[in-house]
């Protein structure tokens, strides 16, 4: 019975991503069939300053997006959480961006952004900060809400008891917070730090809309490069080279979330109670 | 206004004094500032949807337009709207079908069998999340043009839902563990078959965490721009990000005409939020609850 299922996830994922690692040892223009060339675009990979730049730029994006993120969704998750009389109306407003499309969010940006009519009237796409704050920005005004939500489920599951206890105990409130909030929502913080990860790895849409890659080729995440090599350079064997790349750094960053959490277990929060 | 009783049998006053029910000042404080980050852009969009192109120049987009104007609305109507919202319905549903036909029995039999085969295929969905769909539009692409469905709405469905699965299993996994193993024997003793098990057991009582991945593989197509900017060309198959990008290009330094696409693009969600918040809400909560 499970078996349609592995099928179907194993031809149009797991299988494509083995034959982005074969195509990474062929020249391929998007016509015809792809030639063996051996290890050349691995070799122009690994001497092209691009994809140096590239991951730098995405390691950096990734960090600040998930400290970003992470702080201010978790305390509106914590917060929301609780039973005050003005929480339901706020955190319905606080879902409106989960309304809209990554791509309308950026192209919303891209407007409000713009130069001549947005809320700014100054270039901030066009320097090399102004565009990678406005990317983190606009990657967290989109998905903070959804973390918020994470936050909040976890937030609930946490038992009154432990408050209680503490609050006997004569725990204040950032006492209560640290000792109690924090550790139990472990798994928590996992599911969404790894969400987080694998999300801005793939900040495609805002990439493409808000920064082209620019100012120059200073926005250029992995995918973005991937991107531009095979769908507007038509050099599909050096693209499948940067999407193995991307698979590696993936997959290696969440085994070493997954094994520092211990989330692959599936261990419950409630352990050692 | 009263706040609603909370449930729970042991509520006694003093549990009055619990700190979520404090006020909290600085967290109250956090949340309003961070209300005006949410709300600013989405009233700068919804005015500047509203302004007449000509008086978009120079135009900051916090000013109210001073002759609001429904114009760009009509531009966005009249350049088939329609048409796209019509696809992405067709993607999210279809989608949403075949999330559901692969996930649900797959879930079953991992939570249900304990062999090393269910625990391969359970650690090979929880690899699968972190597969970048970038990283394989390369080989898919190859993969669409060879299968003869480059330029159909089959050749976005169809990578949308398998991209869907590995998040879908692991909700549906966290749910189904949840039914209590005395149910199962309970109707094996009864002589039930697996399958009537599966729909008169499994399906009822995993309904939050179906209607979890029910929201969630229908964001993912609705969001998606990435497989149909790729595998996609023509007007026919054309879905609304796809289109939304386009418009860029179209209506150029049209941004009032750009702007009233987005909120048009919103729209139909907006009306879904409105109807199903709680399954909605409720259903995402659960991701990280587990």
């Amino acid at each position: 019975m499970a078996l349609p299922g592995i099928l179907f996830f194993v031809f149009f994922a797991v299988g494509p991503m083995v034959l982005a690692f074969y195509l990474s040892f062929t020249q391929w223009n998007g016509l015809g069939d792809p030639r063996p060339v051996g290890l050349a675009n691995w070799r122009k990979l690994l001497n092209d300053d691009r994809l140096t730049q590239s991951l730098t730029v995405t390691v950096a994006l990734t960090v600040v997006s998930w400290v970003f993120q992470t702080v201010i969704s978790l305390l509106l998750g914590v917060w929301a959480a609780g039973r005050q009389r003005n929480r339901a109306v706020l955190s319905a407003i606080f879902f409106t961006p989960f309304l809209l499309s990554s791509t309308a969010i950026s192209l919303l940006f891209y407007a409000l952004l713009d130069p001549n009519f947005g809320i700014i009237h100054a270039d901030t796409l066009g320097t090399t900060s102004g565009a990678f704050l406005a990317i983190v920005f606009v990657g967290g005004w989109q998905f903070i809400p959804f973390h918020t939500l994470i936050y909040q489920g976890g937030a609930r599951q946490i038992p009154e008891v432990l408050y209680q206890a503490a609050a006997i105990d004569g725990a204040g409130r950032l006492r209560q917070f640290f000792s109690i909030t924090l550790p139990q929502l472990r798994n928590t913080a996992t599911t969404s730090g790894v969400l987080m990860v694998v999300g801005s790895l793939t900040y495609f849409e805002t990439v493409l809309i808000l920064t082209q890659g620019g100012p120059g080729t200073d926005t250029a995440i992995l995918p973005y490069l991937m991107y531009q090599a095979g769908f507007k350079s038509y050099d599909f064997g050096y693209a499948s080279a940067v999407a193995s790349f991307l698979v590696i750094a993936a997959t290696a960053l969440s085994l070493l979330m997954v094994r520092l959490s211990g989330f692959g277990a599936m261990r419950s929060t409630r352990e050692g109670m | 206004m009263k706040t609603a009783p909370a449930p729970g049998p042991d509520r006694t006053a003093p549990r009055r004094r619990h700190w979520s029910r404090r006020a909290n000042p600085l967290a109250g404080a956090g949340s309003v500032i961070w209300l005006a980050v949410v709300i600013v852009p989405v009233y700068a969009m919804i005015s500047a949807s509203l302004t007449h192109q000509s008086e978009a120049l120079g135009h900051n987009a916090l000013k109210p337009p001073s002759h609001p104007t429904l114009d760009n609305y009509d531009t966005v109507l009249h350049n088939g709207f329609g048409h796209l919202l019509w696809n992405t319905a067709l993607v999210a549903a279809a989608v949403v079908v075949i999330v559901l036909a692969l996930c649900v029995p797959l879930s079953y039999v991992a939570v249900r069998t304990r062999s090393v085969w269910s625990g391969a295929a359970f650690r090979l969905f929880l690899l699968g999340v972190a597969i970048p769909a970038q990283a394989v539009v390369v080989p898919l692409y190859l993969m669409i043009t060879k299968l003869n469905l480059y330029d159909s709405l089959l050749a976005i469905i169809l990578p949308t839902a398998a991209f869907a699965m590995p998040v879908s299993v692991l909700i549906l996994t966290g749910t189904l563990r949840d039914i209590s193993e005395d149910l199962y024997e309970a109707m094996g003793l009864d002589g039930a078959s697996t399958t009537r098990m599966l729909f008169q057991l499994v399906i009822p009582l995993a309904k939050g965490g179906i209607s979890t991945v029910v929201v969630y593989a229908a964001l993912q197509a609705w969001n998606g721009l990435l497989f149909p900017l790729i595998f996609t060309q023509s007007d026919g198959p054309r879905v609304l990000t796809l289109g939304l990008f386009n418009y860029v290009s179209e209506f150029g330094v049209n941004i009032p005409a750009l702007l009233a696409s987005v909120v048009l693009s919103g729209v139909p969600i907006f009306v879904v939020y409105l109807v199903a918040r709680r399954a909605l809400v409720g259903g995402l909560m659960g991701v990280g609850g587990k």
